[in-house]
C-alpha cells in the first residue's frame, strides 16, 4: 500500500497508526536477517508513537500529511539518544544530544520513525559492502549488492520493511541504490533540503532526498522535509515548491534531451556502460516522446570528467571533515600515551579502510605542492561542468541518462578495486558537483531480470517539471516493479 | 613535500608520500597496508591525470553550488531555551557522550611532555 494511502487511511480515521506499524515491524521480523537493511530496529518507539498519532486522530486532530506512515532513516542522520553510526566502529555506541532538522520535520508530519538503516561507512561507497556491521543484501536477488551508500534504506523499501526512507546523496548515493533496488530516488537541488543534523561527508555536495516505492510518494516525503532551515547556512531561504499538485500535468511540450556522454553513446562517451541498460533508456526516451515531450540527443561534453573532479573534492572535504573523530568527544578512544597517539590509535581502529583512503587521498589533494595540481584543478572542472549544464539547459528542460551503467553487481566483486567501483558513479556525480536534482526511476529490467533505473536530470529547483516527467515514465514502465 | 616538483603534472604517489599523509590524517599504517594503500590512491590519482587534457587556463575554481554568502542567523543563544536547568541539561547530554571527562571538561591525555 502507497504512503500517500496509508496517510490518508489514518487521518480519516479508517486505519490506525499502530496496525500500520505493526505489519511493517512483522515484515521486517519475517526478512530482515536475509536482507540487513537496518543497524536498529525502534520497534518499541515506533509502538509508541503510532499510538501518539492514533491519540491524535482519536481527538478530532489531524497528525498531519504523513499520519502514521513508516520512515527509516539512513545511519548518518542524528537522532536525540538514538545511536547513530554513520555504519562505523568510530560512532559505535554514540548517542546524539540531538535531533537533524529532518528528524523534527518528519515528526511534525506525523511520521513514526521505525529504524537506522545500513550505509557504507560514512556514506563512502557504491555497495553497502563498506559497512562496519557487514554488507546489505539487494532484495531483489540476496547474492547482489543493493548499491549504495544508502543501500540500507533502498533495500527498506524494496523489501516492503518501510514505504519512505531518508538518504543521503553525495556523488550518487540515493540515486543509484534506488536504481539497482528497484524504488524512486531522489536528490534535490543542493540546499533543498536541510544538512542540520547530518553527519558531513562532503558539504558542498551532500544532499539528503527520499527513497519511495512510487513517484508519488516519494513527493509526499521530500514535501514534508524539504524547505529552508536557519540551522544551515546552505539552506535555499525559498518555500519549497508544490510537487504532488503538478505530479499528473504531463510532459506536453517539455524538451527533453538524452546526455550522449553519461549514456555510453557518442564519440566522446564514456564505455561500460551494458546494451540492456543503453535500451531501457531509449525505451524511456520513446515513452517521453509518445507523451508529447520533444525528446532528442544532448551534449554535455565535461561530464565525463565529473569522475576525476569528484574524486579529487569528496575525499578532500571529507579529510578535513572526518578530522573530528579524534577520540576526544565522542565515541570510540583508544587510550594511548599522549594525545597524538591517541588520536591516531583511535582513528587506525575505528575507521575502515575506504575511509581511511579517501582521508588519504584528500590529505595529499590538498598538501602543499599538489592543492593546484588536484584540488585547484577539480574545483575549475566543477565550474566547466556548471557552465555545459547551464549551455544544455537552454535547449532542454529537462536531461536524461541511465542512473548506473549495469544492473545490481554480485556481493564482494569490486569491493577489492576501489576504482572499479567508483565508476558506478559516472552518470550520477555530475548533478552533485552542479548542485542540481536528479532522480532514478525503475524502467524495467535488464537481461539478468534485475531493475533498472532511468535518471531525470533537472537545473537548480526544477523538481517539479522533474516530477512531472518521472510522473510519465512510471505510467510507461507499468507502475513499480 | 617536494615544494620544488612540477604542479602541473605530480609525479607517481609513492610509498613515501603515502607514509606521510597517513601521519598528517592520523593514521598508523602496516607495511602491508601501506603497499596496498600505495597501489590504490595511485590509480585514482591515475584517473584523475585525464583532466590534464583541458584548458583550464582562465577558469575559475566554484568551491559551492549556491551563490549564498554571509549567512547569518539570529543573535540568540543557540539552545532551545535560554533557561539555564536546559542548557546545563544539553551540557550533561554532551558530556556524557564523551570518552573521558573531568570537572566539567573533555579530558585527554598528556599534550605535551610528560604528565603533570
Amino acid at each position: 500500500m502507497s504512503a500517500v494511502s496509508l496517510a490518508a487511511s489514518v487521518r480519516s480515521g479508517g486505519r490506525s497508526a499502530r496496525s500500520i506499524v505493526e505489519d511493517h515491524l512483522a515484515a521486517i521480523e519475517a526478512g530482515e536477517d536475509e536482507i540487513h537493511a537496518f543497524n536498529l530496529v525502534m520497534a518499541d518507539s515506533a509502538l509508541e508513537r503510532a499510538d501518539r498519532v492514533d491519540a491524535v486522530v482519536a481527538a478530532g486532530g489531524d497528525p498531519g500529511p504523513l499520519a502514521g506512515v513508516p520512515v527509516v532513516l539512513k545511519d548518518n542522520m542524528c537522532t536525540r539518544g538514538v545511536p547513530t553510526t554513520c555504519g562505523s566502529r568510530i560512532l559505535d555506541g554514540w548517542r546524539p544530544p540531538y535531533d537533524a532538522t529532518v528528524v523534527q520535520r518528519l515528526e511534525v508530519a506525523g511520521a513514526v520513525l521505525v529504524g537506522k538503516t545500513n550505509m557504507d561507512e560514512f556514506a563512502m561507497g557504491s555497495s553497502t559492502e563498506n559497512s562496519a556491521f557487514g554488507p546489505t543484501h539487494n532484495p531483489r536477488d540476496t547474492s547482489r549488492v543493493p548499491g549504495g551508500s544508502s543501500g540500507g534504506s533502498a533495500a527498506a523499501v524494496a523489501a516492503g520493511f518501510a514505504p519512505l526512507a531518508l538518504g543521503s546523496d553525495t556523488g550518487g548515493s540515493i540515486r543509484q541504490p534506488a536504481a539497482l533496488c528497484g524504488v524512486v530516488g531522489v536528490k534535490p537541488t543542493y540546499g533543498a533540503v536541510s544538512r542540520y543534523g547530518l553527519v558531513a561527508f562532503a558539504s558542498s555536495l551532500d544532499q539528503i532526498g527520499p527513497f519511495a516505492n512510487s513517484v508519488a510518494d516519494a513527493a509526499l516525503l521530500l514535501e514534508a522535509v524539504a524547505g529552508h532551515d536557519p540551522m544551515d547556512s546552505t539552506s535555499i531561504p525559498a518555500v519549497a515548491p508544490d510537487l504532488l499538485g503538478v505530479l499528473d500535468r504531463g510532459v506536453e511540450g517539455l524538451r527533453v534531451g538524452i546526455i550522449e556522454e553519461i549514456s555510453g553513446s557518442g564519440p566522446t562517451g564514456l564505455e561500460g556502460f551494458s546494451p540492456d541498460v543503453q535500451s531501457r533508456l531509449a525505451e524511456a526516451g520513446e515513452a517521453l516522446a509518445a507523451a508529447g515531450a520533444i525528446v532528442e540527443k544532448a551534449s554535455v561534453p565535461s561530464t565525463v570528467f565529473g569522475l576525476s573532479a569528484y574524486y579529487v573534492i569528496a575525499p578532500a572535504e571529507a579529510s578535513s571533515n572526518l578530522a573530528r573523530f579524534d577520540g576526544v568527544r565522542f565515541g570510540l578512544r583508544v587510550d594511548a600515551e599522549n594525545t597524538v597517539d591517541m588520536n591516531a590509535a583511535t582513528r587506525t581502529a575505528g575507521f575502515g579502510d575506504e575511509v581511511k583512503r579517501r582521508i588519504m587521498l584528500g590529505t595529499y589533494a590538498l598538501s602543499a605542492g599538489y592543492y593546484d595540481a588536484y584540488y585547484g584543478k577539480s574545483q575549475k572542472v566543477r565550474t566547466l561542468i556548471v557552465e555545459d549544464f547551464a549551455r544544455a539547459y537552454e535547449s532542454f528542460d529537462l536531461l536524461l541518462s541511465p542512473t548506473a551503467p549495469t544492473t545490481a553487481f554480485p556481493i564482494g566483486e569490486k569491493v577489492d578495486d576501489p576504482m572499479l567501483m567508483y565508476l558506478n558513479d559516472v552518470c550520477t556525480i555530475p548533478s552533485n558537483l552542479a548542485g542540481h536534482p536528479a532522480m532514478s526511476v525503475p524502467f524495467g529490467v535488464g537481461d539478468d531480470g534485475l531493475p533498472v533505473g532511468v535518471q531525470v536530470l533537472a537545473p537548480a529547483n526544477g523538481e517539479p517539471s522533474m516530477f512531472r516527467a518521472a510522473a510519465v515514465l512510471e505510467a510507461a514502465a507499468g507502475g513499480a516493479l | 613535500m617536494k615544494p620544488d616538483s612540477d604542479v602541473s603534472v605530480p609525479g607517481r604517489i609513492t610509498r613515501d608520500d603515502v607514509a606521510y599523509v597517513a601521519r598528517l590524517a592520523r593514521l598508523n599504517l602496516s607495511d602491508t597496508e601501506l603497499e596496498a594503500f600505495t597501489g590504490q590512491l595511485a590509480d585514482v590519482l591515475d584517473h584523475a591525470a585525464d583532466l590534464e587534457a583541458l584548458d583550464l587556463d582562465g577558469v575559475a575554481p566554484t568551491s559551492h553550488p549556491l551563490p549564498l554568502s554571509n549567512v547569518l542567523r539570529p543573535d540568540v543563544p543557540a539552545v532551545e531555551s535560554a533557561d539555564e536547568v536546559d542548557h546545563r541539561l544539553f551540557c550533561d547530554e554532551v558530556l556524557a557522550a564523551a570518552p573521558a571527562v573531568e570537572e566539567n571538561r573533555f579530558r585527554v591525555p598528556p599534550v605535551l611532555g610528560e604528565a603533570p
